[in-house]
């Protein structure tokens, strides 16, 4: 009889494997089954095209927790992030485009080409926000407490928080409330007047989300983007060195020094379940792996529905999945380029091109963008998040020559002519993405050498994210905290005994940030279950 | 008053933040952007190119210089191999350490010396009847330390050394368009790098070529404020902030010996007699007061020391010198040591410090209690003794391997 292991983790994603490392790090016997030849999940760097390495999916890093990188020793494994200094915004029609920096004096003088007001008022900004991420930090290095419960356990770690709550004082209780209901274009004018700086800010509240600028509740997800948090300060966004599988070898190296057995090009079929209880898995050979408890990496729709079965689901559990929302709403391109792609060359110094780039002129070419979207149509004119990788970190390409990697919304799963119609639409959609960016880069087309495409269709077949969403899931309140992903197994259980979960689709949600892999783990320990 | 070194043309026109300060005599760009981080992360990521002219730099000639080198020196210096460079320190004959430096031998009878402080006086007074003849350089010979993992390609554009070979801490000549210069695999940032020697009068050329061929890789000038942090990273301490030299201190207690800066290593004691040989095997067999450690600060409870008072945590933006005591954690109130130097490491996501420390402290995984002001507020959170050094990549000794080589293996 093959071994039997503590714990079976599906999903080699940066979750699963840092979930591996911790239990292993209890010396727990743990096996990561991942279904491609490659691991890291949507944070992964593969070489594309002969010497061109992409962060295929996830592009930047931001929210990843400091102490998972102490805990885990992920440096000494390469975790290795280079912070973006600049966010660029380019205007068409030959403009200078709003560039905000880490020096703050220069950002005010950008912003006062736009407006003197809300140059100064930026900083009252950053402060709120910053009492508003350290609320969110709280709520996120925890599992949401349950507050259907009166469990005193639950009860006390509600009280814990209310009581950060508390100490917030009325006047930013009153802010987060806003926070919490209002869309991302009320909020931002709670402060600003220029269009143009509110662009780039609202866009925040909307990534991953089929929700435009001014739908209510979008201010939420703008708190949880602002909240970049690197270097144990609150601060901004940066590259992973080698792309962003640089962060899941990081993880994979730790939890192998920890002792956890990783094997790729494993799929799971499904979970092998006995009398309601998880007992193994079996993989898509057919071979089968026994295991004390599984925890699945994966998003909810395809723990519940592929990995369980509905068979296997009380008929409420199977309804209410069904109708957790997951619509994919973005795609990606990559461009491997021959030059550096200048988006403003009256600027000089490549510096500006060094963080992000937001296409997203106005708060209205965003709103127009999101209308395309709302009938199922691709935007003609998307916003798009650009980060040209190799200007920082040369490896990624060959000397002078560059990696263009676009995020670009809104690209709607359920597009009108039915999902399966996406890779007959994949080049037109790549061409509105290469067409918008000639608006600002005349010369794009002659510099493109090579070209990937990803719609949301792409994204689900090739890393298994249903309908496509980044976030196995959208961060919309009604998906978050105590009901993430559903009301009553929000803490990284599900209804089958042993079956855990520890991916973006379990709280706090999406993005590179390591906590659904980390709390689960530590739920699991906690619990001694193994 | 500080006078300009020969890249200065170039290196003024780079500092954006016109934040120069005083080294050697030299101006030297402390930081060249009011956000200096990048400047660091260039030595981690890409290149940085940091103009360290100011170093003192001696020429040690002559039939008897190496004999010389190594009876000054606490490394026996006549072992070294042509083109072989070395770290190494020198003491009195207390065992007292004057100051620590590089010494690179260049010909059978040339060495190269690099110094923190002027030596020229120093070295001279054991001259004696040696047929030996040291030229100070300092003015005439100009440097500049290019460090990171793309330093090697940036080199391997402008000049006809086969870089690929050549190992840490050994030098090669090397020849670009029109000038010769020296190349050595050295540096004070724990990372792949090397130092550029050259004539004044090629200085501008060198940098100029160096500067566009680094274009492509992400080349950034960096300050010696970012250059602070990659050295505490690599655990490497600084003559005049982590120990005073035996000439400048005022008082026995300032002093110290190679044993107690974590220089143990570079003493080879057992040989013809040098300065300082007696002192030390005494202090090897009686054992040191004192030892240099590293320390990992607790993130933790520093945060949790902020968050009494409602706010994020901070650390001092980019690296610190200063003194900050050290206690034991049992007995609150009986310091054991300080801290000299150290930085927020945004490598390894932690808070480090270089410290002196009582010896029977200095096993790896003692806890101390490090003192830390929060809000005006004196406190002391728990941080654990480790190895000064916190970082060393593989890369800062790899070569590449030729095909040839591959094929031999």
């Amino acid at each position: 009889m093959s071994k039997k292991y503590d714990a079976i983790v599906i999903g080699g994603g940066h979750n699963g494997l840092i979930n591996a490392a911790y239990l292993a790090k209890a010396d727990r016997s743990v096996l990561v089954l991942e279904k491609r030849h490659i691991l890291g999940g949507a944070a992964v760097s593969e070489e594309v095209f002969p010497g061109f390495t992409f962060s295929v999916a996830s592009y930047v890093v931001s929210l990843f927790r400091p102490h998972i990188v102490r805990e885990l020793n992920l440096a000494q494994h390469g975790y290795d992030i280079i912070p973006m200094d600049a966010s660029f915004q380019p205007l068409p029609g030959g403009d200078l485009g709003l560039c905000r920096w880490g020096d703050s004096a220069l950002s005010r003088r950008e912003i006062t080409r736009f407006s003197k007001k809300d140059s100064e008022v930026y900083g009252e900004f950053s402060k709120v926000m910053t009492h508003m991420a350290k609320l969110a930090k709280e709520v996120i290095d925890h599992p949401a407490p349950d507050v259907a419960s009166i469990n005193p356990k639950e009860l006390s770690a509600l009280l814990r928080m209310g009581k950060v709550f508390k100490n917030l004082g009325p006047e930013l209780l009153q802010m987060n409330t806003k926070l919490l209901t209002m869309s991302s274009v009320d909020f931002l004018d709670l402060w600003f007047e220029s269009e143009v700086l509110k662009g780039p800010m609202a866009v925040s509240g909307i990534i991953g989300t089929y929700l435009g600028v001014r739908s209510p509740g979008t201010a939420y997800v703008l708190l949880h983007h602002y909240m970049g948090e690197l270097d144990g300060a609150f601060r901004s966004w940066g590259f992973s060195k080698g792309g962003t599988g640089g962060v899941s070898q990081a993880c994979a190296s730790a939890a192998r020094s920890f002792g956890a057995e990783i094997r790729t090009n494993a799929g799971v079929a499904q979970v092998k379940i006995k009398n309601g209880r998880a007992t193994g898995v079996v993989l898509e050979n057919g071979d089968e792996i026994d295991a004390k408890i599984v925890v699945s990496n994966l998003d909810p729709n395809r723990t519940y529905l592929k990995m369980i079965g509905e068979d296997n689901l009380p008929d409420e559990v199977t309804a209410e999945i069904k109708r957790f929302k997951l619509r994919g709403s973005s795609g990606k391109v990559n461009f491997a380029l021959s030059g550096v792609p200048n988006f403003c060359k009256q600027r000089g110094s490549l510096d500006f091109m060094k963080g992000d780039i937001a296409i997203v002129p106005n708060v209205d070419y965003v709103e127009r963008a999101y209308d395309q979207a709302k009938y199922g149509e691709f935007s003609e004119r998307p916003y798009i998040n650009i980060v040209v990788p190799s200007l920082t970190d040369p490896t990624l390409a060959p000397p002078g020559k560059h990696v263009m990697s676009c995020f670009v919304q809104y690209a709607p799963y359920k597009i009108k002519e039915g999902a399966d119609h996406w890779p007959q639409l994949r080049e037109k959609f790549g061409d509105a993405v290469q067409e918008t960016i000639k608006e600002y880069v005349p010369d794009i087309d002659s510099l493109v050498e090579h070209r990937q495409v990803l719609t949301p269709w792409d994204l689900q077949e090739t890393f298994g994210l249903t309908e496509g969403n980044i976030f196995q899931g959208e961060l919309t309140l009604e998906q978050l905290l105590f009901q993430r992903p559903i009301a009553g197994y929000a803490k990284y259980k599900t209804p089958i005994e042993n079956l855990w979960m520890s991916g973006s689709g379990t709280h706090p949600g999406g993005g590179i940030m390591g906590s659904g892999g980390e709390l689960s783990a530590k739920s699991i320990l906690k619990e001694r279950v193994i | 008053m500080s006078i300009p070194t020969p890249f200065h043309p170039r290196t003024s026109v780079h500092n954006h933040n016109l934040d120069w300060k005083d080294w050697g005599g030299y101006f030297a760009a402390n930081s060249y952007n009011v956000v200096n981080d990048f400047e660091y992360f260039a030595f981690r990521h890409s290149a940085g190119l940091v103009d360290v002219t100011p170093l003192f730099k001696y020429k040690v000639t002559g039939r008897d210089a190496g004999r010389f080198l190594a009876h000054i020196i606490v490394k026996d210096i006549e072992k070294l191999k042509v083109n072989q460079a070395t770290y190494c320190c020198w003491c009195d004959d207390r065992g007292m350490v004057i100051d620590d430096g590089t010494v690179m031998r260049f010909g059978e009878n040339e060495y190269f010396v690099t110094a923190a402080d002027p030596s020229y006086s120093w070295f001279s007074r054991f001259v004696r009847k040696h047929d030996v003849n040291i030229e100070d350089v300092t003015d005439s010979i100009c440097s500049l330390a290019l460090q990171g993992p793309m330093s090697r390609e940036i080199l391997k554009q402008i000049c006809d050394a086969d870089l690929d070979n050549l190992k840490f801490f050994w030098t090669t000549s090397a020849r670009g368009d029109d000038f010769e210069f020296k190349i050595s695999r050295t540096g004070y940032t724990g990372d792949l790098g090397y130092e550029l020697w050259i004539r004044n009068e090629a200085a501008i050329k060198l940098f100029d070529v160096i500067w566009e061929a680094g274009q492509n890789y992400n080349i950034r000038m960096s300050g010696i404020a970012a250059l602070d942090i990659a050295r505490i990273e690599a655990g490497l301490i600084m003559n005049g902030v982590d120990y005073h030299s035996a000439l400048h201190a005022l008082t026995p207690e300032q002093m110290s010996t190679p044993y107690e800066l974590g220089l143990g290593w570079l003493i080879n004691l057992d040989r013809d007699p040098f300065m300082g040989q007696k002192a030390l095997l005494r202090e090897k067999e009686e054992g040191s007061k004192w030892a240099t450690v590293g320390l990992d600060i607790d993130w933790p409870e520093l945060e949790a020391l902020y968050n009494e008072h409602g706010l994020p945590p901070h650390t001092d933006h980019g690296a610190w010198r200063k003194s900050i005591p050290v206690y034991d954690r049992q007995q609150g109130n009986k310091q054991i040591g300080y801290a000299t130097s150290g930085t927020w490491s945004p490598l390894l996501k932690k808070n480090i410090a270089l410290v002196t420390i009582e010896s029977r402290y200095a096993t790896p995984g003692t806890e101390v209690d490090f003192e830390v002001t929060v809000e005006h507020q004196r406190r002391t959170v728990k941080a654990t003794v480790g190895k000064p050094q916190f970082f060393n990549p593989e890369r800062k000794r790899s070569i590449l391997k030729t095909e040839e080589h591959e094929q031999e293996i």
